[in-house]
């Protein structure tokens, strides 16, 4: 199979040249931490993890870290010089609250309207887990999701209505994928940008829903 | 003078009852009372109901504590972390309950409890499988789900230093959850991992006050569970 579309890397890139500088911003596991390398030269983003810090920075290289020191993946990390620790319920405050700017997660499945299911496949033998993800995509402000357009087997992920069970309904803002940059609008997906060799029909194709052309021919 | 010091962690944790409620601090490995766990192992107690983010990891600390069926429910926001086997083996056995909760309430349910706050309003879960038969009520136009405050009969938590009051300063993100704990805990025990005199604490910079603590016991360098998994130690 010939590869197509963005790399995890340029999909990361292309999500952090949208954050605005000075950004409050908390990242999910996976792709999305890759955002943090990605940021253009003169902004400046401040790093929120949910298990107590602000101005998390990700260990230099070589450096061992230390076991209180970690992220919401239980990684190790460093704090910038000006972070700050809080405990649980001011870090959820801070989410719940609405003062984060921007929270980029992964997904299982967004729907036409903003749904997200990213917490559960609903197998009746999976030992549910949701961390803090119901929470986060319920207070912050923005919700931007970079996920692999399609499933290993080919399935859309972007469907008309997610069949896993929801971390919360109507609040994903934009979708940045292998293929395309694509937007819930009030009419539903909308394509922002497309990757490079990548056309709209292609893209439509593997969307599970109506997708609208948002750029032209 | 007041004085909350204990000797030792068994005395510490001597008094908790089969079918206690207890709040352990600790967010993965980051701040877990590993020795005031393995104190209560050693004690004996069964039928607990412990409320921890997490379920522990490898056959130490948290993990240990429910290898050793003395824990009959779960309250947590992510019973899944690598290394991570104990609790999936015996959940999908059927001895031990789970009661998933959102990292967030979880955390506004503790302190709520140690508030005096009996419930709240949350957006948080709303549309979710997580908030069917909850009360819902609209405020301005969305949706919230009630939640009920938590407190518990014992607290177990780790901090960096204690003063014999009982005020607390903690070390990095070992921090989470444990200052709410203490304010919902009947008793709230703690292991320092130095105390200090009283006074060595700046007021301004205390991050738990000693109201807060019932009992301090210093354990100078704990072990660290990520430490002790990968030495393949399993407690007892």
């Amino acid at each position: 199979m010939t590869a197509i579309g963005w790399t995890r890397d340029e999909m990361a890139e292309r999500a952090a040249r949208d954050i605005p500088d000075g950004s409050y911003v908390n990242l999910g596991i996976g792709i999305p931490e890759l955002v943090a390398s990605h940021v253009p030269e003169g902004r400046q983003l401040i790093y929120h993890t949910e298990n107590g810090l602000l101005g998390m920075e990700s260990l230099p290289e070589g450096a061992e870290g230390e076991p209180e020191l970690i992220n919401a993946g239980k990684k190790r990390v460093a704090a910038m010089r000006g972070a700050a620790y809080f405990h649980h319920a001011d870090s959820f405050a801070m989410i719940r609250g609405g003062h984060l700017d921007l929270c980029v997660l992964g997904a299982l499945q967004v729907s036409e309207k903003g749904d997200l299911a990213n917490w559960s496949t609903g197998a009746p033998d999976a030992i549910p887990a949701v961390g803090g993800a119901m929470d986060l995509v319920a207070g912050v402000k923005r919700i931007v999701v970079i996920t692999q357009h399609t499933t290993r087997d080919g399935e859309p992920k972007l469907v008309t209505e997610c069949t896993y069970p929801l971390t919360a309904p109507g609040v994903v803002d934009r979708i940045y994928t292998d293929l395309a940059v694509i937007d819930v609008s009030d009419e539903g997906f909308k394509t922002v940008e497309l990757a490079p060799g990548v056309d709209h029909a292609y893209v439509a194709e593997r969307t599970g829903t109506h997708l609208i052309n948002g750029i032209g021919p | 003078m007041i004085d909350k010091r204990v000797a030792s962690p068994a005395e510490a944790v001597a008094d908790i009852p089969d079918g206690a409620t207890v709040m352990i601090g600790g967010f993965g490995e980051a701040g877990s009372p590993i020795e005031l766990i393995h104190a209560l192992i050693d004690q004996g107690a069964r039928n607990l109901t412990v409320v921890n983010n997490n379920t522990g990891s490898g056959e130490v600390g948290l993990a240990a504590l429910i290898k050793a069926e003395r824990v009959s429910r779960m309250i947590c926001s992510y019973p899944r972390t690598a290394n991570s086997t104990v609790f999936p083996e015996l959940y999908g056995a059927g001895k031990v309950e789970l009661d998933l909760v959102p990292q967030g309430t979880l955390a506004e349910r503790i302190r709520a409890g140690g508030a005096g706050i009996p419930g709240f309003y949350t957006p948080t879960s709303v549309g979710t499988p997580l908030a069917e038969g909850k009360e819902h009520r609209d405020f301005d136009g969305r949706e919230y789900v009630f939640e009920r405050g938590l407190v518990a009969d014992f607290t177990l938590i780790k901090c960096r230093t204690a003063d014999p009051y009982g005020n607390l300063l903690f070390n990095k993100t070992a921090r989470n959850f444990s200052p709410l704990m203490a304010m919902a805990g009947e008793v709230t025990i703690v292991q320092a991992d130095e105390v200090v005199t009283a006074g060595g604490i700046d007021p301004e910079c205390v991050v738990t006050p000693g109201i807060f603590v019932d009992r301090v016991v210093e354990v100078a360098n704990p072990q660290q569970e990520s430490d002790l998994v990968r030495r393949g130690v399993s407690y007892p």
